[in-house]
């Protein structure tokens, strides 16, 4: 196997004279980093690090984040149990109960409407899906965490009190 | 301390001896607080300086401002930790080992001169005694990787002993020119030799101090073992090196050494080159202690600046530098810098 003609790697470049002894080369990396240093006292806010908690990334607009039920004007849920988003759901995370409603002018209500948040991809369908605006993916929350796979199935209570941050 | 004396045997009416033993007692607590003091301090100043240099915050949380009370709760943590004691180990040595490291510093302490007349040990040969007693941090350091019985220990401490013993060299003949000028090893003497602003400082006397300034610098940063020169750590390679084995309290002994000696070679460094408790402008000496503190907490900070900017050196790299290129320009600087006396009549 011959390597001629290949270029060659930087380990067998020449190095200058400057290069070999070092010194100058130090200097500059002493420079960059004194550089940062007294950037980062002058300008600290601009610095990558975010402090979390206190200080939280602001998504886009189209982030959508976790899931709520939207209510009527009576506090009820406004879903009618058509098992539309269910149905179009790819990860077939939300289960739906149906109940008849005592209201005739509405068909049914959903009588349980759980959403396995691990489960779910956060794509939206269930929102385009739903015919009567009744699910929206608009909260922009993110933090989603329990210590219990359980605790990640939310039910229809916490859903229909989830608010949105406000920033949308 | 010659108030200290007075005070003590006519105001409170102790003979010479026990008077001097109040003395010692009370400056070895006085060194021994600043000492943990200091390794407090510079941990937390360490992780912030090393932060910002990455452009990282480090610690935020502890004591809300800037985590100042990190290191405080560090130093609680590490109290109450488990000691343990490997089975193969050498017991009697791998406890002593900690201690003779703390206290080849802490030796070394008494013969700083803090501010005029302020200074523990007041010795004639206090320069000499200074790096006499620092060479036992390196039998500590040794004594701990062997009396451990573990490879990683052993390879840093071989490690350690053979750079540190090597740059003991540069280092000491790095100040051998400012003992030419001063004509006295007393650690006093040679503060008071650089009264007078900052050009009677020992670094811009003469090109060779400044550049034999430097030597000691770089020397300095080997005599600490830390990076670029922390062969003897290496955590890629040596897990912990020579303090692989140490837990609990007996490990915040080597932490407490290690800062202990970086400050002492930042003063001995502000001490025999950049003027001891003299102002830059001559004439505003009126906190002598707190202009040596300020310039030492500098060096420290060249010294951190250094460490987290640099690559880690290659063994032999370290060996190179140290035996052929470190040792002969010491060298020229002790000769240039007697010609340079010599020549411009300075002859101490």
């Amino acid at each position: 196997m011959s390597f001629e003609g290949l270029p060659k790697g930087s380990g067998n470049k020449e190095r200058t004279f400057r290069e070999s002894i070092y010194l100058w080369e130090v200097l500059r990396g002493l420079g960059v980093t004194i550089g940062h240093l007294v950037r980062n006292i002058l300008h600290t806010d601009d610095m990558p690090t975010r402090q979390y908690p206190e200080e939280k990334h602001v998504y886009s607009d189209r982030f959508r984040g976790r899931h709520r039920l939207m209510k009527r004007e009576d506090g009820a849920p406004r879903c009618v149990a058509c098992q539309m988003c269910s149905t179009y759901c790819p990860a077939d995370c939300i289960e739906i109960v149906a109940a008849e409603h005592p209201d005739p002018a509405i068909e049914k209500y959903p009588a349980s409407f759980d959403i396995d948040l691990l489960r779910c991809v956060y794509c939206g369908l269930c929102e385009e899906a739903c015919p009567c605006d009744a699910i929206r993916l608009d909260t922009g929350i993110f933090e989603i965490a329990a210590d219990q796979r359980e605790k990640f199935v939310v039910d229809k209570e916490f859903l229909l009190n989830n608010e949105t941050d406000g920033t949308r | 301390m010659e108030a200290m004396y007075a005070f003590f045997m006519d105001t409170a009416g102790m003979d010479e001896m026990a008077a001097h033993i109040t003395v010692a007692v009370i400056m070895a607590t006085i060194m021994f607080i600043v000492m943990a003091l200091c390794a407090i301090i510079f941990t937390w100043m360490e992780r912030k300086v090393a932060g910002f240099l990455q452009s990282r915050y480090g610690p935020m949380r502890t004591g809300r401002w800037h985590g100042w009370a990190q290191a405080v709760a560090d130093m609680l943590k590490i109290l109450g930790k488990e000691d343990i004691i490997p089975a193969e180990a050498d017991k009697p040595y791998f406890i002593f080992a900690p201690l003779l490291v703390l206290l080849g510093s802490l030796l070394a302490w008494a013969a700083i001169p803090w501010a005029p007349g302020f200074v523990a040990a007041d010795l004639d040969l206090g320069l000499f005694y200074i790096f006499a007693v620092t060479s036992l941090v390196v039998l500590g350091i040794l004594m701990a990787g062997w009396a451990s019985n573990n490879k990683w220990a052993l390879y840093g401490a071989a490690r350690g002993a053979a750079q540190m013993v090597s740059y003991e060299i540069p280092l000491l003949l790095a100040t051998i020119p400012v003992v030419l000028y001063t004509g006295s090893l007393n650690t006093q003497d040679i503060v008071i030799a650089q009264q007078g602003g900052v050009l009677n400082w020992f670094v811009f006397r003469d090109p060779f101090l400044f550049i034999a300034f430097w030597m000691y610098f770089i020397a300095s940063i080997a005599e600490t073992n830390r990076g670029p020169f922390d062969m003897p750590e290496t955590e890629s390679e040596l897990v912990a090196g020579y303090h692989t084995e140490y837990t609990g309290m007996r490990f915040a002994f080597f932490f407490l050494a290690e800062y202990a000696n970086l400050f002492l070679v930042s003063m001995i460094a502000v001490m025999v080159f950049l003027g001891g408790w003299w102002s830059p402008i001559p004439g505003l000496d009126f906190a002598p202690a707190a202009c040596f503190v300020v310039k030492g907490v500098l060096m420290v900070f060249l010294n951190m600046w250094v460490r987290w900017t640099l690559p880690r050196v290659r063994v032999d790299q370290l060996m190179h530098l140290c035996w052929k290129v470190m040792i002969p320009v010491t060298l020229v600087c002790v000769v240039g810098a007697g010609i340079w006396m010599m020549a411009s009549g300075a002859v101490g």
